[in-house]
């Protein structure tokens, strides 16, 4: 318990003092995901409504592998994304390797599938309600896409969310392709692994109490938002 | 806002008249069950047109295959020689579940204003028009989804009317609407009616189809039995399954 009490007042001295090397490191973990989450949304929700609408030959296997990506283990992206940007790798030349941008990249591909898998349940629900009206109304393809998204925002902002805490809790992915260099893609729980290995467990823990803080922030936030909108539009 | 009457330019644009509506021979079936078989019929612009009968005539049916929202397995639907597509942009439908949008009541309203290509300064007006006609002008900000049940139905009657159709398709429109709530949407079908839009609409209701109907189409087990003048059919029914539905004994 010892190593809790000590944790605790770690983290209260690292917030208060806003130690500058903290302050760092959870702006490129909010800036990492967040970005991550932003390009997974633009890229999940049009994917996700278009497998729950549109007819087209293997849209079963799509279905289904959109399901099982949401699974997938987060060394295993850092590793391919590494693979890809490396060197020698297709993608090498760009030199995005140990940059915040691969970081970026390899989480966008571990929750577009989250978001995406989610998008296309709830707006399967909604159309399944809509579809009728909306041929009635002669509603073309894209427009009924749009709608099913639009009215189905407040339940889509739940998958984002969900997708934001896979972004910020994971450390595979992070770690590979960022490489944890010190005051350049350092992040939260690339500082956790490390300081957990130097044996500085209070110091770890504290870092952990911290990203729970930020993740709770950053839902009740989004909270926040849905209700008030919901309030006001339905 | 009150200036503006409803519908100001509704023959400004006048599309081909789809009217008559001639249906012949048509089938539906599932799985070998013929849930509608051998309908013919013929309806000019004007009459109201109630398809009457117990539940499971195929009076939804029916409705949802002249719209076009379901191909028909065997038979013709010609609306005056237009094509299905082109027939159906001159149509509306009213569901007995209402369908809102999960959005505000004038949204409701200013997404199809929008569908129809009305330039968005125009789309204000019109919407707070049409919704005071529905007396729900004060509950244009509410979500939609919020309104009562009687409210909803005249959201979607409103919303359906705005599209400008030639024909509105109801289903069942007050099948779950209490005796007022079923007041107002009749009032507001009844001036629907008087800006010549032909009205098509199931019903069991008798004294909802008394009130309304000038024409019956009466269906029983997926065959059309009798299609008459409403003051015919109620006075003289041709048919005993007709008579029985008129006595309230023909349940099935």
């Amino acid at each position: 318990m010892d190593d809790f009490r000590a944790a605790f007042f770690t983290a209260l001295g690292l917030l208060i003092g806003l130690d500058r090397d903290l302050v760092a490191i959870v702006r490129l973990s909010l800036a990492v995901s967040l970005s991550a989450v932003g390009l997974a949304t633009v890229l999940g929700l049009p994917l996700g409504a278009a497998v729950a609408v549109w007819r087209f030959p293997g849209q079963a296997l799509v279905r289904v592998l959109l399901n099982a990506l949401m699974g997938l283990p987060p060394v295993v992206v850092g590793l391919v994304v590494y693979l890809l940007l490396s060197r020698a790798g297709p993608l090498g030349t760009l030199g995005l390797l140990f940059t915040p941008t691969a970081m970026v990249i390899a989480q966008c591909l571990l929750v577009t599938p989250i978001i995406a898998a989610f998008t296309r349940q709830t707006v399967t629900d909604l159309h399944e309600e809509y579809a009728e009206q909306l041929r009635s109304l002669g509603v073309g393809a894209w427009r009924t896409l749009w709608t099913l998204l639009w009215d189905g925002r407040f339940s889509l902002l739940t998958g984002i969310l969900a997708g934001f805490g896979r972004a910020s809790a994971e450390v595979g992915a992070v770690l590979i392709v960022g490489g944890n260099i010190h005051r350049v893609t350092r992040v939260v729980t690339t500082t956790i692994a490390l300081e957990t290995g130097k044996g500085n467990l209070p110091l770890a823990l504290a870092l952990g109490m911290i990203l729970m803080l930020l993740v709770l922030a950053v839902n009740a936030t989004a909270m926040v938002i849905q209700d008030t909108a919901k309030r006001v539009h339905g | 806002m009150g200036q503006l009457s409803v519908n100001p330019d509704r023959h400004t644009v006048t599309p081909a008249a789809i009217l008559p509506l001639v249906v012949h021979d048509l089938c539906y079936e599932i799985g070998g069950k013929h849930l509608l078989d051998g309908i013919s019929f013929r309806t000019d612009a004007g009459p109201r047109t109630v398809v009457l009968g117990p539940n499971g005539a195929g009076k939804s049916l029916l409705l949802r295959l002249c719209h076009g929202l379901l191909q028909p397995s065997a038979g013709t639907i010609a609306w005056a020689g237009t094509a299905p597509e082109t027939a159906r942009r001159c149509q509306a439908m009213v569901f007995q579940r209402p369908v809102l949008l999960r959005r505000s009541t004038a949204a409701n309203i200013t997404y199809v204003l929008r569908l129809q290509g009305i330039p968005r300064r125009q789309r204000r007006a019109m919407t707070m028009a049409a919704l005071e006609q529905a007396g729900l002008l004060p509950l244009a900000a509410q979500p939609a989804r919020v309104l009562s049940g009687g409210e909803q139905q005249r959201l979607a009657l409103t919303r359906a009317w705005a599209l400008k159709p030639q024909v509105l398709f109801l289903d069942e429109p007050t099948a779950s609407l209490d005796p007022a709530a079923t007041q107002a949407v009749e009032a507001l079908l009844d001036h629907i009616h008087r800006t010549d839009t032909k009205i098509i609409m199931t019903t069991h209701d008798l004294g909802q189809a008394r009130r309304l109907a000038d024409e019956v189409l009466f269906l029983h087990h997926g065959r059309l039995l009798e299609h008459a003048p409403a003051t015919a059919f109620f006075s003289h029914p041709q048919s005993k399954e007709a008579t029985a539905f008129l006595e309230g004994k023909l349940l099935w």
